[in-house]
Formats: structure tokens, sequence, C-alpha cells
């Protein structure tokens, strides 16, 4: 297999790669939100319920979320399972999995915001959602762009656990080839690949996190 | 004409500890009341009390003769609905110890957002009267810095106005000149005074007995959650009455 078969291969799994990257962003990111808000809601059932499902995500390995997101619907409830399913089952894993962490950062920093910011808001009339949508919100998303940028990060890394349900992503299409061919180069490329990826993925969030510097 | 009243109004916390006792007070219009009293006797919760920050357990609240808050037949307080309660809160503005201006707001944005996002006002205009504010609180070119950038009397300034952006029949402040540094303090009760020359109707808790005696109308020594003593600045300080009063400002003298 010449370089350029190989590497347009591989960069069908990268595009593949970068889809789960994108999708799960575009999902967990503000499902944390909620689930956030819903881990520091008044009612109790809610929760606990929210403290159950973080701790469960948690506490057990993302690639055996991944798999029973994906077989879960034929063993539990005799679904067949369309391939088409596959792809959208990695989605579905990942963003529930990464808005639970996520939700623990938002957490994290609704609550490090001072009491003050609340009570200047309520005496100007702000209403509850105003105050947090306006005051509160941005201020906070300042404060967890680092933290952020840690999971996001991760989350390149973690794209990579799509292949065991086959899901034809960068690595899976890397070990096809180092088997097939018997070579490592496929593996060097695709660490070349995650590393870029992450390095472009560190730089934006160092520019967004230095476009919101202009206040303490 | 009565711009604000608070009528035995009562208020206890979890842990059994009564704040307020029982306490009524109302100030008509372009007056000043400064209400002075020992750490712990209750004289930021009334306040936190009357700018609906925090719910009396029993009494009554009225702006310009509009009901905030009643008794009920129990004699529990009842508060108005969060419409009626939204439309009072333009009625009065709150100067913070601690400022809590939006730090990610302009000095501008923090007087304006409010007023043009709450109050629905004409855009033009309410950035007109926020220069004419900055221009009077001495800011005019800080318009578009950001409070971290400025000293903590540029700051508590920058609060002021925008409580009055609001234009408020009354504005309270808890303790404006505590969280400054002694040479800071100044600036702010001059703004203070140039307000109650204008007859602005302030109510302000203070441990600068000396300015409330200079500016204020009336003078309200509260402690352990009643009203001690009140009346004419002047007299109250120069003369007082209750052995409390005396001690305390005897301690403060000291």
């Amino acid at each position: 297999m010449s370089i350029s078969v190989m590497l347009s291969k591989l960069g069908e799994g990268m595009i593949t790669s970068v889809l789960i990257f994108t999708l799960t962003l575009l999902f967990s990111l503000p499902l944390g939100l909620i689930v956030a808000l819903a881990r520091m809601s008044k009612n109790i059932i809610l929760r606990n319920f929210t403290r159950i499902y973080i701790s469960i995500m948690r506490g057990t390995p993302l690639m055996l979320q991944l798999l029973v997101v994906y077989f879960g619907p034929y063993y539990l409830f005799g679904i067949s399972i369309s391939s088409g399913y596959r792809f959208w089952a990695v989605i579905l894993a990942f963003s529930i999995n990464y808005a639970a962490y996520f939700a623990e950062i938002y957490r994290g920093g609704i609550e490090s915001m001072p009491l003050g910011q609340y009570e200047a808001a309520r005496v100007l009339g702000y209403s509850e959602s105003q105050t947090f949508m306006k005051i509160i919100l941005p201020q906070v998303i300042k404060r967890i762009i680092p933290a952020i940028t840690n999971e996001v990060i991760t989350l390149i890394k973690d794209t990579s656990l799509a292949f065991s349900i086959a899901v034809t992503e960068m690595f899976t299409v890397a070990k096809a080839i180092a088997s097939s061919e018997k070579t490592m180069v496929s593996y060097v490329a695709a660490g070349i690949f995650y590393y870029v990826f992450n390095f472009v993925v560190a730089v934006v969030m160092e520019s967004i996190e230095k476009k919101l510097d202009y206040y303490r | 004409m009565e711009i604000f009243s608070i009528k035995n109004a009562k208020k206890s916390f979890e842990n059994n500890l009564e704040v307020l006792q029982d306490i009524s007070i109302s100030v008509s219009k372009g007056e000043v009341a400064a209400i002075i009293g020992p750490s712990g006797s209750g004289k930021s919760t009334l306040l936190r009390c009357a700018t609906l920050l925090e719910t009396m357990d029993s009494g009554e609240l009225i702006y310009s003769g509009e009901k905030a808050a009643w008794n009920n037949e129990e004699g529990k307080t009842v508060y108005a609905s969060p419409e009626k309660l939204r439309q009072i809160k333009s009625k009065f503005g709150l100067v913070f110890q601690n400022f809590n201006l939006f730090p990610h707001y302009s000095v501008l944005k923090n007087i304006t957002d409010a007023p043009i996002s709450i109050q629905k006002r004409k855009k033009e205009e309410v950035m007109q009267e926020a220069q004419v504010l900055l221009e009077k609180m001495g800011l005019s070119d800080k318009a578009y810095a950001y409070p971290f950038q400025l000293s903590g009397g540029q700051q508590q300034r920058v609060s002021i106005a925008r409580a009055l952006a609001m234009n408020p029949d009354i504005l309270f402040f808890d303790e404006p000149t505590s969280a400054l540094d002694p040479e800071l303090t100044g600036e702010i009760l001059r703004v203070i005074r140039s307000l109650a020359a204008e007859h602005m109707t302030m109510v302000i808790v203070t441990h600068e007995i000396e300015f409330a005696r200079n500016v204020a109308d009336r003078i309200i020594f509260i402690a352990g959650g009643v009203i001690v003593e009140e009346g004419n600045a002047e007299s109250l300080i120069s003369d007082p009455q209750n052995d409390r009063t005396k001690a305390f400002l005897n301690r403060l003298q000291r």
C-alpha cells in the first residue's frame, strides 16, 4: 500500500474522528449546563437523580458505556440495531458521558460566584433568568475555560474509543492498516494527527481565554 | 410625602436569634436618615428587608403608598406578587458595602444595562443620563473602563451612579465606606453630601458618626434589634438621652 493510499484512508477516519469530536461538544456542552442546574435544583428528587447519573458516568469506563448504549437496545428491548446506529451510539454515549463532566465544571463555576452579584442584579430588577444569562453565566464561562480545555483535549483522544464498536474513525483505520500491511507507519501518522488536532484545539481555547481577559 | 416606611418589622434567623424586634421607620421625601449602631445590631438586616433581599417574618413595607408587604390575619408578612414587586423595585436603589459592580461590563454598561433592558427606557436617553451621572461622579473619562481598573472609591462612585440611573425615589446605602481605605472615604462622603444638597431621599447605614451628624436630618440608633433612640442628627450626637446611645458614642469617640 502506498503512502498516499494509506493517508487517504486515514483521512477518511480522521473526518469521522473530527465529526465525533464536534458533535459531542455540540450536544454535551449545553446538556452539561442543564445537568448542572438540575444538580443544584431545589427539587430533591431531581437533584439526587442527577447526582446518581453523574456518579455512574464518572464511575464506569466510557468504553463500557459505549457498549451498553450500542448493544443495550437489542439485549434489553430486543430492538434490532441498524448499522447506521453505530455512529449515533458513539455520539449519544460520548455526549451523556461528557455532559456529566461538564456539569460538574459548570457547577463549580456557578458556585464560585459571589452572592453579591446575584443581590446587585436582584435590586436592579433583573429576573432570575436574566441574572443567570446576563450576569452569572458570562463570568462563569471565563472561570471554567481552563477546566473545559482539559476535558476537550481528553475528548480528542477518547474519540479513538469508538473503535470498540467498530466505527471507522482514525484509530480503527490505523489499526486495520497496521495489521494488514505489517507496518507501524499508520500508527505514527495517527499519533501525529492526534497531536496536531490537540495542538490546534489548545491554541483555539487559549485564544478564547485571551479574549475574555479584558476584565478580571 | 412619605416615600418609604417599614412597620413593626420582625425577623429571626434559624438559630432563633431575633435580629429585628419590632422596628418601624418612615422616611419622607427629601429626608436623609442615618442608621447607626453596634455591629450585629440588625441595621444591615433592616436594610436588606427594606430592599427585598431578605424577607420579614412579620411587618409591613410601603413605598410611596404602594404596599410591597403586609401582615395577614395571623400577623405574618405576605409579599406582593412578583410583578408588583418588580415594579416597586424601581422605586429604590441600594449601594452595597462591596460595590458589587458587574466585572464583565464596562462602567457605562454597568450604569445603563438595567435602565435599558429592565426598565425598557430609550437607549439614547439612558446614555445621555449616564454621561451626566458620570460627570457628576467625576468619572467622565472612565466610561469605557472596567471595574478592575478602578480604585475602590471610583468603583463605589460607579455603583452610586448605577443606582441613580434607575431614577429611584429613595437610595439606601449599606455602609458605603466600610470597604474603602480611609483616604478614599472622603470622596464617597462628598458624593453623598452633594446628593443630600439636591434633596435626594436617602437612608444611610454608617459608622461615620461625624458624617451622619453633618449630612443626615435624622439619626436612628439601633441596638439589639430595636430602635433605642432616634431624633434630630445634631442633638442625638451631642446630647444623647439613652444610656446605650451614650455608651456607644463614647466608645466611638475614644
